[in-house]
């Protein structure tokens, strides 16, 4: 900033000659008002910048000047000889200053201010910043106030000219967004016809639920530039002093519409009678629009996860219990819905009326204990994702490299078994991102990039998985690079045509490092390959994406839990087995014409999909049916079919380990006992590929 | 794509100021040193947004202001009016003429950023 500094210097030398000049002129010719206006703006000038380029000392004394001669260019006070007279020392008074001494006469400072104030109208005491609109205080300046979250719904209704302001509402909209939670919904019911349209007004407004910590003078500030513009009604819809635990305190749809005077409660209640979903019927009847249920479904679901959150807060008292106390549990709930189902199908059997009321019972209690325990076993990930922030703290200081750990979704929940098979592997991947991934800080400089390197960790639920992302925006893969280390290796023919992304996965290959110094994080033969078959053990699968230059992201998608898992139950010949439900993609029967084949191609809508007949890879040689069914799978993004007789339906299956004698049989991940007694084997999909490809 | 901005003020320093913050925060930056000089160097450039001083000889920021916005490419770019708090009334006034909104002096880099983000898409 030196060089601003100097322009500021030489800048304010001129004006000070030219203030001068004007002066002199002035006194000769008291009534030259555009001499006035050159002072004016000639201290208005070296206030301003005197304070953006640090010279307070400057820009305060100069507020004086400058605020007798906005009065005199008001015509409020004359020029006067003595006016001239003092303006003259104050001009001398400020070069000083500017030269760099003039510190020591801080008495002519204090007596040219008191001449100066002398000079003004009585006791109108300037109003300061404090009453002025300063959109803009530097965050330094605001206290560090940690306040509570609260939900405010907040109406943004734009007048129609809006835009000719140039003002644009979607970065407000953002701004919002950054402030905390929030969901936004548009309301488009004012639109016109189209004939009558203006292209260059606004007939949209916004319902926005935000819930934040910062307060409602923090969302007015968002809309400082546009407050004359617009209607804006910010109302608290739920704050944590005046909370209740009791969730029937949150508002109903019905109530909220009628609080917001959208909906008259007469309506209300005729629509309640038919008790159909209450947002369809508002809307179908046309008592309020689409928007307006959106929005404020939207203000309900707020509300309610705020309270969630609070009670988990109010709740989180705990007792310690043993690790293997709880599996024990969960083995015990594990036999006891086996037997469960065998007392419904007992039940059903018997056609007897109560007992399979009885049945069904004991069905609803015996799910109720297994998600309990399930649950039990369940920790946050986020303890995981702590343990992380110190190991990067202290590689990057060993590396004099520059990096932040950032997190997200701390709160996803994971079975124990998982978290803690999982750390290992993290561990892995982070160091090789702090390693190979985030450049030394000058690199990062050249590249154009923030020298402080970023990996993020973010979890988050995704159907019956959990995603967990190591990002970091580091230099990223260089496809080139590892395409020639996989050819050196052996890993990939010379010639082999392979997608960049294919050959970014090459380095999950056993056998691959690409450093080529031996540091002391990575690269000691540990590869990426032993990460990968850990998360597979777990029954995840890890996938990574790379842009050279703009860094790396690996994603784990890991199941929930180890102990149980919702499986697609099918039949060969006599025997049963069980598909992993979440990579089941579809079931179609198999075309008589492919009833003959080994394995083969099948039509699936215009789509070849491989399929393999599961009766010949296990050697069952009874008569086959009629007619095949094929369950077409997803797995690590290709589409496989296979071949069985029949499919019964889905499936909780309470995974049973397979004992020693079965080693041979690597394809089998697990077995489990049916509501009739019988087993069940639970195919490893990925294994049977790996096998057979 | 790069966006451009003008920055209109007779201080060289200002200009200097503005024109450094933005050029570091990724900003193409035109210079002008009045209004008059200011519309002379919209004419057939491509400007993003503009950010004025109030006070300047020769055109001052509000009458700018009102010839932009009468010329159809720059009817709906977002302007930033540069303002000491002494004037509230030519913040109305700026704003009646169709200012976007505006800073108040002294400011610093990070503030000037601030409100750019907030007014720039």
């Amino acid at each position: 900033m030196n060089g601003q500094e100097e322009a500021f210097k030489e800048e304010a030398y001129e004006l000070l000659t030219e203030l001068e000049t004007s002066l002199l002129e002035l006194e000769n010719n008291p009534h030259d008002m555009e001499q006035v206006g050159r002072v004016f703006r000639a201290m208005h000038t070296i206030k301003g910048s005197g304070a953006m380029f640090g010279f307070d000392a400057i820009a305060d004394f100069t507020h004086n000047v400058e605020t007798v001669f906005d009065l005199v260019r008001g015509g409020e006070i004359h020029v006067t000889k003595d006016l001239v007279n003092l303006t003259l020392s104050a001009r001398d008074h400020i070069k000083d200053l500017l030269d760099g001494h003039g510190k020591e006469d801080e008495s002519l400072e204090t007596e040219i201010i008191a001449s100066l104030q002398a000079l003004l109208p009585a006791p109108e005491p300037r109003e300061g910043t404090a009453a002025g609109v300063i959109p803009l205080d530097s965050p330094e300046e605001e206290p560090d106030v940690v306040s509570p979250l609260q939900t405010y719904m907040i109406r943004f209704c734009p007048a129609l000219d809006l835009f000719a302001t140039g003002t644009n509402p979607i970065p407000l909209l953002d701004e919002l967004r950054e402030m905390g939670e929030c969901s936004v919904t548009p309301h488009t019911e004012n639109l016109p016809m189209l004939e009558d349209i203006d292209p260059e007004a606004c007939y949209i407004f916004w319902d926005i639920i935000l819930t934040t910590d910062q307060g409602e003078n923090a969302i007015r500030d968002v809309f400082i530039f546009v407050e004359d513009e617009c209607d804006l009604f910010i109302d608290l819809i739920d704050n944590d002093e005046a909370f209740d635990v009791d969730e029937q305190n949150c508002d109903k749809l019905g109530e909220i519409l009628v609080k917001r005077g959208e909906l008259s409660g007469d309506s209300l209640d005729k629509a309640l009678e038919e008790q159909n979903l209450l947002g369809e019927i508002l809307v179908k009847e046309r008592a309020v629009s689409q928007a307006s249920v959106s929005s404020a479904l939207a203000e309900q679901a707020a509300v309610k996860k705020q309270i969630a959150r609070r009670r988990e807060a109010v709740q989180n008292t705990s007792i310690r219990v043993a690790a293997d106390k709880l599996d024990h549990l969960v083995d015990l709930v594990g036999e006891l819905v086996t037997v469960q189902a065998r007392l419904s199908q007992k039940a059903t059997m018997e056609s007897d009326p109560d007992l399979v009321s009885i049945a069904e019972e004991v069905e609803m209690l015996a799910s109720g204990l297994r998600d309990n325990a399930m649950s039990m076993r369940m920790l946050q990930i986020g303890t995981t994702f702590s343990t992380f922030k110190r190991l990067v703290r202290d590689l990057s200081n060993d590396l004099g490299k520059q990096m932040e750990l950032t997190t997200s979704g701390e709160e996803t929940e994971l079975d124990k078994t998982v978290i803690e098979k999982l750390k290992d592997p993290l561990v892995h991947i982070i160091r090789n991102s702090i390693d190979h991934g985030i450049e030394m800080p000058d690199v990062r400089k050249e590249a154009g990039k923030e020298e402080t390197g970023t990996i993020h960790l973010a979890a988050e639920h995704a159907g019956g998985n959990v995603l967990i992302r190591i990002a970091d925006n580091g230099k990223g893969l260089d496809p080139v690079v590892i395409r020639a280390k996989a050819v050196e290796k052996g890993l990939m023919a010379q010639d082999a045509d392979l997608s960049e992304k294919e050959i970014n996965n090459l380095v999950f290959a056993p056998g691959f490092s690409t450093a080529s110094e031996v540091t002391d994080l990575s690269g000691r033969g540990v590869g990426m390959d032993v990460v990968k078959r850990s998360i597979e053990e777990l029954g995840g699968s890890i996938d990574m994406e790379s842009q050279k230059g703009g860094g790396t992201t690996i994603t784990l998608k890991l199941p929930l839990t180890l102990a149980i898992i919702e499986g697609l139950l099918v039949t060969l010949g006599k025997g049963y087995f069980i598909f992993p439900l979440i990579s089941v993609e579809e079931c179609v029967e198999l075309p008589r014409d492919e009833a003959g084949k080994k394995s083969g191609l099948l039509n699936v809508r215009g789509e070849m999909v491989p399929y393999i007949r599961l009766r010949e890879e296990y050697g069952i040689d009874e008569t086959q049916p009629e007619l095949e069914h094929v369950v077409i799978m997803e797995t690590n993004e290709k589409r496989v079919g296979f071949v069985v007789d029949s499919v019964v339906g889905s499936q909780q299956a309470v995974i049973k380990k397979m004992g020693n004698a079965f080693r041979n049989a690597p394809d089998i991940s697990g077995a489990t006992i049916l509501g009739n007694g019988s087993v069940a084997l639970i195919v490893d999909v990925n294994k049977i590929l790996d096998l057979r490809f | 794509m790069t966006q451009t901005i003008m920055t209109v003020d007779d201080s060289a320093s200002v200009r200097q100021m503005v024109s450094f913050t933005l050029k570091r925060a990724g900003y193409e930056v035109v210079e002008a040193v009045d209004g008059k000089d200011g519309l002379r160097k919209l004419a057939g450039a491509k400007i993003n947004m503009i950010i004025t001083d109030l006070n300047m000889p020769n055109m001052d920021g509000i009458e700018m202001i009102r010839n932009v916005r009468a010329m159809a490419q720059y009817k709906f770019i977002p302007i930033i009016l540069l303002t000491t708090e002494s004037q509230d009334d030519k913040k109305k006034e700026g704003k009646k003429a169709g200012a976007t909104g505006w800073i108040i002096k002294p400011f610093k880099p990070e503030q000037l950023l601030a409100v750019v983000k907030k007014v720039l898409k």
